[in-house]
């Protein structure tokens, strides 16, 4: 897998919206969102149900299903435009460039075939000329790669034999058999215990090491994602809210959201009791969006320009930026400051 | 252990199998020889992986699952006496090279049936909070509805204004609207559905509430606004809660004591930071370093222990200790002999070999 190792920019997304149009009328559920993701790179995105993670994922893969379009914006992976691409294009790519694990392994695997089945499938969708043995070989190999144990055996095992931690290694096994690129997993460890979750988390960093890819966690146990990503962004109501590495997210977050989710969470290292500081209301709803910041119904911080206006990004740091007109209100505050003193003391030192 | 009349729920060596069809013996072992206490206004958190028996103890303790053998007090009262119906036996069995070697099975023996107890009474002290909001409020009944069936059951209220009253100040006291009596469930989101169980287990004034995972459907940012509410509760109408959950933070958060259950076991019994600072067992131990911290910088630095391997069928546990076969520390005679729940310090205690 020497020849992964690549560098520079693998995913780049900008200005993305996607809709959803039901009877009940349009759903906005991804509203301009832009990131981009290095070859090697791990990217948290966090959010509630319904904030839109996995949408803005599935339409990377072409996996969003009507009602849901993509109407605007971008998706580039590895220097092509993925939104132009055909429905066969799109086939090729699934798999081999761009793999992807989901939640729950149960639903995903095919309950009527073995295990080998399913992985030497998945090998031959994307490599018709590979042989049954030499597919077999690799399936093995792929398993022993995500730390299964007797793999002749587990090969011609169906999935319903197979414990829920040992069905998602059967799962990234399969994601991986053709080395992607880039891999989305949604939310891959959400149904499993803590114990299961952190054999698993161990593997993907292992893995991830060896291999190379670029990885998307979509999750939103804040815990998950200071364990195993580089970088975060946080979405609220199909905005994203901030982003920007994983320490200034946790130790500078400068967006009222993720101030809020990281003061509500209990910790479990915690040395005394503290009250809880919740986020007051309710999540939004998506059919009836509020004008202006999303989040500002629930925001302690609110202003009056937050229920007109959806505040512009600023840039907080190399790579952090947040969309909150307090940070854009410190900016501009800044600005003034520093051209006042510029002006009365020119070359001070 | 401490005064009598402190505690209001005091179980001893609970056990409760599901029989399985089709299968001799006991069946899934679901809770194994479970002791504990509960004292009053206290939170008694248990914590485990799915299927290690929590939710099954729980619901045995309030008989929503008849038990198979034990004791349960509440109160004072015993409301369940039962001896064990089983013993083991050793017999031969064909092994899986063909051949017949002896094991000990458990088989059912005779025993007096259990005296029987009028629960009503004790349904009105005992409330119970379900994981699922959604699935546990019946979609065809209107909140005033479900919220007044309680009401009625036990004949709280001697007027038809009297209920209405008391439905309304049920929901406002969990942060609804009291015009939502006239809604269907569906048309509250989860958080709000959550409030409804609760205002429905509140409804007949009770004095113990096992909170079957309230939380775990709920998203983060809702997530604080229950468990505040029922902190607020318990502070309010002098709960008592038997508070179970996987998630070992929110747990160690509501907590006044926590027990770990592994397989249908306790294995680790103690005050919640005491637990937290100094886990004596080795499965609190990998359970505690497994638990990720929202904190990167606290992520890289700590050592974790991951544990091999999944957790055994409870239709056919290990013998001895029941967590050796994926103990880092197991002896022979761990899969021997089953250890006993001991008290290490004062109000600390936990079943392991190891510990002596």
């Amino acid at each position: 897998m020497a020849e992964n190792e690549k560098t520079g920019k693998l995913l780049e997304v900008k200005d993305l919206h996607v809709s959803f149009f039901t009877p009940a009328g349009e759903v906005k559920a991804v509203g301009g969102i832009s990131y981009d993701l290095n070859y090697g790179e791990v990217m948290g995105i966090v959010g509630e149900s319904g904030s839109g993670k996995s949408v803005e994922a599935y339409s990377i893969i072409g996996l969003l299903q009507s009602p849901g379009k993509v109407i605007g914006g971008s998706i580039t992976l590895e220097g092509e435009d993925v939104l132009a691409k055909s429905k066969e294009e799109m086939i090729a790519l699934r798999g081999s460039k761009v793999a992807m694990i989901f939640q729950n392994p149960m639903t995903c695997l095919n309950p009527v075939y073995t295990i080998g089945n399913q992985l030497i499938e998945a090998l031959k969708a994307h490599d018709k000329k590979v042989s049954k043995q030499e597919a077999a070989k690799r399936a093995m190999e792929m398993l022993e790669l995500v730390g299964i144990n007797n793999v002749q055996k587990r090969m011609k095992q169906y999935p319903h034999e197979l414990s829920g931690g040992m069905r998602q290694r059967v799962m990234i096994a399969m994601g991986l058999i053709c080395h992607p690129q880039l891999l989305i997993a949604d939310e891959p460890t959400t149904a499993l215990d803590v114990t299961i979750q952190a054999q698993i988390l161990e593997l993907m960093k292992d893995l991830q090491k060896k291999t190379h890819m670029g990885i998307i966690f979509i999750t939103h146990n804040l815990g998950v994602v200071a364990e195993i990503c580089d970088k975060v962004s946080v979405m609220y109501a199909g905005k994203m809210v901030e982003q920007g590495p994983v320490d200034d997210i946790f130790y500078k977050p400068g967006h009222p959201y993720t101030m809020g989710l990281l003061r509500s969470m209990p910790r479990v290292d915690a040395e005394s009791y503290e009250r809880l500081i919740p986020i007051e209301g309710t999540p939004v709803d998506m059919l009836n969006p509020p004008e202006g910041c999303p989040f500002a119904p629930r925001c302690e911080y609110a202003m009056k320009i937050c229920l007109q206006k959806m505040p512009p990004y600023v840039e907080l740091g190399d790579g952090h930026r947040s969309a909150c007109w307090l940070r854009v209100q410190e900016q501009l505050q800044r600005e003034k400051q520093g051209a006042a003193e510029t002006k009365e003391v020119p070359e001070h030192e | 252990m401490s005064e009598k009349n402190d505690i209001l729920v005091q179980v001893d060596h609970l056990t409760k199998y599901f029989p399985v069809k089709g299968m001799k013996g006991p069946g899934v072992q679901a809770v194994e020889d479970v002791s504990l206490f509960i004292k009053r206004g206290e939170t008694l958190g248990l914590v485990g992986e799915s299927g290690c028996g929590k939710t099954t103890l729980g619901r045995t303790i309030l008989r929503l699952h008849e038990p198979t053998s034990g004791k349960i007090v509440y109160d004072g009262k015993p409301i369940y006496e039962h001896q064990y119906p089983f013993e083991a036996k050793t017999m031969s069995v064909k092994g899986a090279d063909g051949a017949m070697h002896p094991e000990t099975v458990l088989v059912k023996k005779p025993v007096p049936r259990p005296k029987s107890v009028d629960m009503l009474p004790y349904r009105r002290k005992m409330q119970i909070i379900f994981q699922d909001p959604s699935a546990s409020l019946d979609p065809r009944m209107t909140v005033g509805e479900i919220i007044g069936e309680a009401l009625d059951i036990h004949k709280l209220c001697s007027s038809k204004t009297e209920r209405t009253e008391r439905i309304k100040e049920l929901l406002s006291m969990v942060g609804l609207n009291t015009e939502h009596a006239n809604r269907y469930p569906h048309e509250f989101s989860g958080g709000q559905q959550q409030r409804v169980g609760i205002a429905r287990a509140l409804a007949v004034r009770p004095e113990f509430i096992v909170c079957d995972e309230p939380i775990s459907a709920l998203d983060v940012s809702i997530q604080s606004q229950v468990v505040n509410m029922l902190e607020d509760m318990q502070q309010d109408l002098g709960l008592t809660y038997l508070f179970i959950a996987h998630d070992l933070s929110v747990v160690r958060h509501i907590s006044n004591r926590i027990g770990v259950m592994y397989l249908g076991t306790l294995v680790e019994l103690a005050e919640s930071y005491e637990l937290n600072r100094n886990p004596i067992h080795p499965y609190t131990k990998t359970l505690l370093s497994a638990v990720p911290v929202p904190d990167p910088q606290v992520s890289r630095s700590r050592q974790r222990i991951v544990l091999e391997g999944d957790i055994p069928s409870p239709m056919n546990p290990p013998k001895g200790c029941r967590f050796h076969t994926r103990c880092p520390y197991a002896t022979e005679k761990c899969k021997e002999a089953v250890p006993q729940l001991k008290e290490h310090a004062p109000g600390h205690w936990a079943a392991c070999h190891l510990l002596g």
